[in-house]
Order: structure tokens, then sequence, then C-alpha cells
């Protein structure tokens, strides 16, 4: 018996979720008894196994083939169901980004078997496992049985905080090959784009965002200026991408991005559940809201009941007055 | 080359405000006082159908899966230019409906679909339902149905007999072509979804609407209940009234250490 952990890597470089994987597949693994079987797979797979040892994997599968060039889920998921084969596993797990749900729907779907997105607790002591899975982006859980002989299961992304080992070692690589063919091609990624290399919505440390109260996409100017001054980025609800204030690169939210800044600065943001599931991560959260019942008021840490068009100009002009400026 | 032949997958959900409840037993959410709607990605994926042919020519039928009011759906996406309507109509809740249940119906529905009208070239899914949120449906059907598939999806454009799509990640795109017919996930913000004119509207409610029975077994996956997550209770420190309060709030920019910014 064997359980597989998937670690997503851009071209050998890991990521964040990949070490989320490693740190939650060490609370499955206790629990069902089994050692950390990780997979990396695809051209730089050899660059991620140190990293895979830090955060506890006991082996690492390195998978390599000629066709494996770069990401794609036809590719990944090809490769990861044939080791799976190989290797009896009883579990295959990930974290749930784009990529890791992606790569583990197309695998369920080839073996046409159960597969559980976005899971935050699993319960292994029966067959079937007893399963706690997010709906509504994190609003409602959902309570689930998953019966399977391979059981597929992705960690919601942010549930478990990556922690390294305590016992951590190196890791033992083992190769292999799948067997693949040019139709695993076809959903490969052909090329790249990069608009921004600076800091993101998702990254940034401060994010000021606005909502309906805002009133227009001109009256977004003293948010921009208040977030260049604490070297942040602006976001907004999806009232205000609705209205076309703002493009939708920006909106914060359950079909928008999911952001963990510092302090997320929240003005005329009532906090419908769409956007509080996108901004829940925050450390800190400042709402600026003349409403003082507004959800997001009462969910924020601090607030400040006013009007976010006197609130923001003065907190800039504080800022500049501090800096001497 | 023919004109497009576009399908879209929608899904009826519920649309909350500013807090989701559950029924009392559990098994489903309290919709009372809650209305409908498309869910949002999906809203998206019919815009992105319309302009498809709109530039390119062609057609865009639009199908669901669930409870008899889903013909709302399917107005809806008639009066922003839809033209053919599909019901696969549920008896039993959609929390009955596992994602493997749900890909299987679709699938089989789809190939009625394509017997009696021709192959569509593209077909799309919303990434996720709002609700739900299983992550696979698309991906199953496309498999079922032998097609490529890449999910979160925040452009389109055709290139000859290609589909270039492009995801989106952080701070720029990924691009796939996929040669057609192709199946695709999409993401909210793709386009900014139209609002229906009143004659779209007028027309939608003429538009025909089939519907077609499906049956499908149960996956793996089993429903048991539904419940809200442990709340945390925050005690919100209130900095002031008016912008006087600013002062307070750049100490605390100071005290976190987020100040230093660009000078």
């Amino acid at each position: 018996m064997t359980m597989l952990v998937l670690l997503e890597h851009d071209c050998g470089e890991i990521t964040e979720a990949a070490r989320e994987a490693l740190t939650a597949a060490r609370i499955l693994g206790d629990s069902l008894g089994e050692s950390i079987d990780a997979v990396a797979i695809g051209a730089g797979a050899d660059d991620v196994v140190d990293e895979a040892g830090r955060f506890g994997a006991d082996t690492v599968h390195v998978v390599s083939h000629d066709l494996l060039t770069d990401y794609g889920p036809d590719a990944w998921a090809e490769a990861l169901a044939q080791l799976a084969d190989d290797a009896d596993a009883d579990v295959v797990m990930s974290v749930g980004t784009d990529r890791g749900n992606e790569v583990m729907a197309q695998m369920a779907a080839r073996i046409d078997a159960p597969f559980v997105a976005n899971c935050t607790e699993i319960d292994t002591d029966d067959d079937p496992w007893s399963v706690t899975r997010v709906q509504w982006g994190g609003s409602l859980l959902e309570d689930v049985t998953l019966t399977a002989d391979r059981k597929l299961v992705t960690y919601a992304h942010h549930a478990v905080a990556a922690e390294p080992a305590d016992a951590a070692g190196d890791a033992t690589v083992e190769t292999f090959e799948p067997d693949l063919d040019e139709s695993v091609t076809v959903t490969m990624i052909a090329d790249r784009d990069v608009l921004s290399q600076g800091i993101t919505l998702s990254t940034s440390p401060v994010v000021v965002s606005g909502g309906r109260g805002v009133g227009s996409a001109d009256a977004f100017a003293p948010l921009e200026e208040l977030a260049e001054l604490l070297g942040g980025v602006v976001g907004c609800s999806r009232a205000v991408t609705n209205n076309g204030w703002r493009p939708h690169s920006d909106q914060v939210g359950q079909t928008g991005t999911r952001i963990a800044p510092e302090i997320y600065i929240a003005t005329g943001i009532s906090g419908a559940i769409q956007h509080w599931v996108g901004a829940m991560a925050s450390k800190r959260i400042l709402a600026i809201n003349t409403d003082p019942e507004a959800n997001m008021v009462s969910k924020a840490d601090y607030a400040v009941i006013a009007d976010l068009h006197k609130v923001v100009p003065a907190i800039s002009a504080e800022i500049r007055r501090r800096r001497g400026a | 080359m023919s004109e497009l032949r576009v399908l879209c997958c929608v899904k009826r959900v519920p649309a909350p405000g500013a807090r989701i409840n559950v029924t009392d037993d559990g098994q489903a959410v309290e919709t009372a006082h809650l209305g409908f709607t498309t869910s949002p990605h999906e809203e998206c994926a019919v815009e992105e159908a319309v302009q498809l042919v709109e530039t390119n020519g062609g057609a865009v039928t639009v199908l669901t899966l669930g409870p008899p009011e889903a013909e709302e759906q399917l107005r809806y996406a008639a009066s922003v230019g839809a033209t053919d309507l599909v019901l696969v109509p549920i008896e039993d809740g959609l929390a009955a409906w596992d994602p493997q249940r749900t890909a299987s119906a679709l699938a089989d529905a789809i190939q009625a679909i394509e017997a009696d009208g021709g192959p569509f070239d593209l077909i799309m899914f919303g990434n996720e339902s709002a609700d739900s949120g299983g992550f696979q449906v698309g991906v199953r059907v496309a498999r079922a149905l032998g097609r490529p598939i890449v999910n979160g999806i925040k452009g389109t454009e055709l290139d000859g007999d290609q589909i270039v799509a492009r995801r989106a990640i952080d701070g720029g795109f990924e691009v796939y072509r996929l040669p057609r017919p192709a199946v695709l996930g999409v993401k909210e913000g793709i386009n900014l979804p139209r609002y229906p004119t009143m004659k779209g509207r007028l027309a939608s409610k003429k538009a025909d609407m089939q519907v077609r029975d499906i049956a499908a077994g149960a996956g793996g996956q089993a429903m048991v209940q539904l419940k809200r997550p442990a709340e945390t209770v925050k005690e919100t420190r209130i900095l002031g009234t008016d912008e006087t309060a600013a002062a307070a709030i750049v100490d605390l920019l100071e005290e976190i250490g987020v100040l230093g910014g660009t000078q």
C-alpha cells in the first residue's frame, strides 16, 4: 500500500502548495501508517527533491519522459495514473490549486474513480472514509463519505499551513518513466505571457480595496495613491468589476483572487459571502464604511465608521506628513 | 469553415448575500429567502460563447441538469443570445448528484444532442460551480467524449482550426492551443457579461426548450450533511468616526510594519 503525494512545481520551481501537500500528507500518513511517496513530474522534477525531503517526503518519484517538457493536465495525469498502478497506490493526494484539482480530476476521469476536492479534514478510521470538504469557496462545509479502492483527494489550499518536518532527512529518489504518446501533448502549455513580475494581488503585503461605496472608476484614484504609498496594490469587490470600474484581475473574492496580506483595507465594501471568502485569510482587516452594521465591519479587526472619500485621502496625507514630505 | 456550434453547460445556484444558512436537516442550503442565479463562471461561459458566434457565425446551445425551475437559467441565457435550450430534469435534490453521476448524465445528454444536431466545435463549462465546487465535472465529461480540456481559462480566440485559450496565473497567462472539437473550463473575468435587452427577454420566452430525461448511477462520493464552519467571533476595534481617525490608522500601519512602503 502506498500514498502518493503530487508535488506542484513550475519547471523545477517548487510551489508553496507542494509544501502544503507534504505537510498535509504527514497528517494523513500518520493516521494511515503509511510513508510519504512524493511525485515530481516532468522537466525540472530533480530540482524539487531536496525541498521535498525537508518537508517530510520519504521517497520522491522523479517522473521523466521526453514528452514531459512542461505542464499539461493530460500529460501529468497520465503519468501519475501509471505511477499509481506501478506503485499499487491506495491513496493519491495533492492540494486544491488550479493545477492540483485539474490533474486529480483528469486522473479520476481516467480510472473512473471518485475524487474529493478541497478537503479540510479526513477521517481514515473506517472505510469508506469520512471527509469534510469546502463548498461555496469556504463559507460552507460538506461532510461526505468516500468509497474507492484508490482514493483521490486534494486538501483545500491554505487549509494546512506548510511546516518543515521535525525529523526531515534526505528523500530516496526513484525514477519512473511512463509510457506516453504524442496525444498527451495536446493540452500542454504552448506559450507563456508574463505581464508583471512585481507584487501582485495574491502576494502583496497591503491591499487597499474599494466596493460599491467608492462610486465610480475615477473615485479609485485616492485608493491607488494610498496603495502606492504603502507599497501595496488596489483590489475591489465583484460589484465594482460588474460595473466596469476596475478590471477583473483586481477582484478579491470567491470568483476572483484569494488574498492573504498583512493588512487588508476594505473601503465601501459591504462584505457579501462572495467577497469575504477571498479576503478571510488576511492577517488583519481594517474596514472603512459609513454603515456600522455592514458585514465587513463586524468581521473586521479594526473599523472606521466614516466616509471613505474623506478618510482615505486623510490617511495618505498623514503618511506624507510623518515622512516629512 | 462551417459555422461554429458552441455548447455551454450551466448550473442553477442560490444567490446568497452576507450569509449562507443550512436547512435543519443539513441536506441543503436554506433558500426560502434567496433568489437563484447562474453560477458566475458559467454566466461568463455563455457570454464568451455568444461573443464567439457573433464574431465567427454559428449558434449557442445551453444545457443544464437541475430541477424543473432551472428553466429560468436557460431562459436567461436565451435572453443574452443563446438559441437552443436543453434541460435534463432531476427529481431528487442536487445533493444526490455527485460529480461522477452528474458528469455521466451530461456526457450522455451531449451525445444525444449531437446525434440529432451535429457535433459541437466547442463545449464550455464553468471552472467550478459556485455552490458544490467539485472541480471535475467538465473534465470528466471531456474525457468521456474523448476531447481535450483545459481549465481556468480567461481568454479564448479562434486561430484557424485551433482554439487558443489563455489561463491566468500570478502575473501573466499560460497559453494553450487546442484542436477542435475541444472543451474549456472558464473563469469569471474572461469577459463582462451583458445584461439582457427587452427584445432579448421577449425572445427568450418563446425560445424552444428540449427536455431530455437521462438516468445515471451514483459515484463514490456521497453527501452526508452540510454545515457552517465554526464562527470566530471578532471584537472589532473602532478607530474613529471621521477622517481624524487617520492618525490612529497610520499608528496601526506603523505598528505592523507596513509603513516602509515606497517613499
